[in-house]
């Protein structure tokens, strides 16, 4: 599909609305991203409200940018995380995402050859995802005015009839659930960054949650609270659980699932996985006589292998996340206070 | 995870809580306030709040979380020279990690970093020394501080970077002493510690001797102690055994790192770089006479506070901060009158809000807010009407 030379950059003219623009729209983006609504060139993607409405009964939509450090690491690339992070946006609504945009950011001065991975990563999500990419816009910006690329895109999804998830809708005796290891992405980037040399690389935990979700659903489960527990990590995620719902909510560290890899990486640097950021990994909250029902499903999807039961949901003290150490105390875990940085010693 | 499991052994915890308890039942009888161990070290500190420990101890014995966190106790001024140093076009600003929020008179290094300061976050002088080796036209500062535990891993930088001939490094050295600060503790005349938990990581370089005096002029057991939480139960346990026996000595419970006579290469290293201050002022504490170390003449230029001019201010610390009072364990972090309320780690006014290893941070993070805040309250209300929270 390729007329570029693989040497070339991405150059001021790119972003133009010239020939070099249109060049780069057919070969890179619309055999790229391959789906019919892109096809048409035209400068909104058109879809039938029909098809749309057998689906379900609400329309859910969201956005994200993504501007990550670097753009490559294991696990995935910043192109995985922009696919991923809004179908995973979709997905813990209870809807099916069904259709992306992407805008591109990008610096004079990239290599296409970069552009060109980044684009094939979003496609092979967006396919493992069942959603398609079906417009989008690219601005090119001189160097030195963005940090080589920058991705933002926007997902629609339809919500199932009678699906109702809401952060609110925690009640005592609930029980929380989590699909597999925590803070993988988070110690992934700290790996990527190369300062600290590590041998054992962890891999990001980059993925799409919908097919787990459907498969909730599917199953019966009436889950009453779901995130992805992104930025911020599960400790994020739980205290927005026990603040909108007015409940306390009490985890086991021992049963938290965590990496051998990402633990070490925290014992070194001082961090706390509990913060560590995700990308791949739901915390749900379901009444207490679904849940052993709901981990049984999770376990048999691809990505909720390691699923785990983690707490339950109290009524006191309202608001607040308790952890029993594995140690036997018990302590508090708040938001945090700025990011996370490494202590002294 | 291997080596560390096994100080985490919630059955071993158990057992020591029993012992910690028996002991505990002896000790309470003819006392008419609670028991007081001060943890000196952050590290311990953070150990007690991660790991639930405080909720684990028996009614009667506190832990009053001492000045051992080098992050909070640097004053503002000392932070307003780093931002000064940092600002400068020719300099590229290094520092650990949790020194990017201390904010000083008028920003942090985060806030001049955003604003446009070459400010880096490094994970050891030796990194700070590779980015001089990498930008020889830039001037490459590492802001240095810490106890005797980061002392030595400075001071050999600077050897190496002596002995390369590297001209563009150079050291904000704000190292800090332990025994001195310790002992400005003990004389202060409201301290009511009755035990102390030594540094582990202090002792690992320092070794047995420098504690000695504890025991022996001011009678208080003393117990050198690691990190793991199975330590910190042991070593509360082996200083409450002293007290309950009436001895007062220096005991090792973190054997498998601190040798008796400390470590000698270190030794060596921190006396051929650096050499005692007068004074050093602390953030909470005030002036404490050679609590503070900088570099020997010999190493004139690779001193940052020689090589180049900073503000060198003194910033007093704002009136309504109790900090000393609370490192003195005369008050609760709680009970201190700005707590939670003027004073938090989003808008630190006093040393121990500052890093997540200070008490208050760590109570603000770790404890249950609404409830300390009540405590105080309730406190307050007890108080006959003439003295006030002032008086504290």
């Amino acid at each position: 599909m390729s007329r570029f030379d693989p040497d070339s950059v991405i150059t001021l003219a790119h972003g133009s609305g010239g020939k070099a623009m249109r060049d780069l729209i057919d070969q890179l983006f619309v055999a790229g991203f391959d789906s019919p609504e892109l096809r048409l060139l035209e400068d909104q993607a058109r879809f039938d409200l029909d098809s749309l409405s057998d689906l379900g009964d609400r329309l859910a939509m969201t956005t994200d940018s993504f501007v990550v450090d670097p753009l490559f690491f294991p696990g995935g690339d910043i192109g995985t995380l922009a696919v991923a992070g809004t179908v995973n946006d979709l997905a813990v609504g209870g809807a099916r995402p069904l259709y992306l945009t992407c805008g591109l950011i990008l610096e004079e001065g990239l290599p296409i050859d970069t552009l060109r991975r980044v684009i094939d990563s979003m496609k092979r999500t967006a396919d493992a995802a069942g959603v398609r990419i079906v417009t989008g816009d690219t601005k090119v910006v001189p160097r030195g005015a963005a940090d080589k690329l920058f991705i933002n895109t926007a997902g629609i999804g339809v919500i199932r009839r009678g699906c109702d998830i809401r952060s609110d809708r925690a009640r005592p005796g609930d029980r929380i659930l989590i699909n597999g290891y925590i803070g993988d992405h988070g110690a992934a980037i700290v790996d990527a960054r190369g300062e600290l040399g590590l041998d054992s690389p962890v891999e990001s935990d980059c993925r799409p949650l919908n097919g787990l979700v459907e498969a909730l659903l599917d199953g019966g489960i009436d889950i009453h609270c779901l995130r992805d527990a992104t930025r911020g990590g599960v400790a994020t995620v739980l205290n927005e659980f026990a603040e909108a719902s007015r409940c306390a909510i009490r985890i086991e560290e021992n049963h938290l699932p965590l990496r051998d890899a990402v633990r070490g990486t925290c014992e070194l640097l001082g961090l706390d996985p509990l913060y560590l950021a995700n990308e791949g990994k739901l915390v749900a909250i379901v009444a207490e006589d679904q849940a052993e029902e709901a981990l049984h499903i999770l376990r048999q999807q691809p990505g909720g292998e390691e699923a785990a039961l983690i707490g339950e949901v109290l009524a006191e003290p309202a608001t607040r996340v308790l952890l029993t150490t594995g140690f036997g105390g018990e302590r508090i875990v708040d938001l945090l206070v700025g990011e996370q940085l490494p202590r002294i010693c | 995870m291997k080596y560390v499991d096994e100080f985490r052994d919630p059955e071993k915890a158990r057992r020591l809580q029993q012992r910690i308890e028996a002991v505990m039942l002896k000790l309470r009888k003819d006392r008419g306030r609670p028991l007081q161990i001060m943890e000196f070290c952050g590290g311990h500190t953070h150990t007690l709040f991660r790991y639930g420990i405080e909720q684990m101890l028996p009614e009667g014995l506190e832990m009053v979380h001492g000045p051992g966190c080098p992050v909070c106790v640097l004053p503002m001024g000392r932070v307003d020279d780093c931002v000064a140093l940092a600002e400068r076009p020719d300099v590229i600003f290094t520092t650990f990690g949790d020194a990017m929020r201390v904010p000083g008179s008028r920003k942090s290094l985060l806030q001049a970093k955003a604003e446009g300061a070459d400010v880096r976050m490094v994970y050891s002088p030796l990194d700070a020394l590779e980015l001089a080796r990498r930008n020889p036209d830039r001037q490459v500062i590492f802001f240095a501080l810490g106890f005797e535990t980061t002392m030595p891993s400075t001071a050999l930088t600077v050897l190496q970077a002596k002995n390369e001939g590297i001209r563009n490094f150079s050291l904000f050295c704000n190292h800090i002493t332990t025994v001195p600060t310790i002992k400005a503790v003990l004389d202060s005349p409201d301290m009511q510690i009755d035990a102390f938990l030594a540094p582990g990581h202090v002792s690992m370089v320092v070794g047995e001797q420098p504690f000695q005096f504890i025991a022996a002029d001011y009678g208080k057991p003393i117990v050198i102690t690691g990190f793991e939480p199975l330590d910190i139960l042991q070593s509360i346990y082996m200083v409450l055994r002293q007290l309950a026996e009436g001895r007062s000595e220096v005991e090792n419970q973190y054997q498998r790192i601190v040798p008796k006579n400390g470590n000698d290469a270190g030794l060596q290293a921190i006396a051929e770089v650096f050499e005692l201050r007068e004074y050093f002022e602390w953030r909470g504490l005030g002036s404490i006479d050679h609590s503070g170390v900088r570099m020997r003449g010999a190493f004139a230029d690779y001193d940052a506070e020689r090589k180049f001019t900073i503000p060198n201010l003194k910033i007093a610390d704002p009136k309504a901060c109790q900090c000393g009072e609370v490192i003195k364990g005369v008050i609760r972090p709680w009970e201190c009158k700005v707590f939670g309320d003027a004073c938090t780690p989003q808008t630190p006014m006093g040393a121990l809000m500052v890093s997540s290893e200070g008490a208050c941070a760590a109570y603000y993070n770790f404890g249950n807010l609404p409830d300390l805040l009540r405590l105080r309250e309730q406190k307050d209300r007890r108080k006959p009407a003439s003295t006030g929270a002032d008086a504290a």
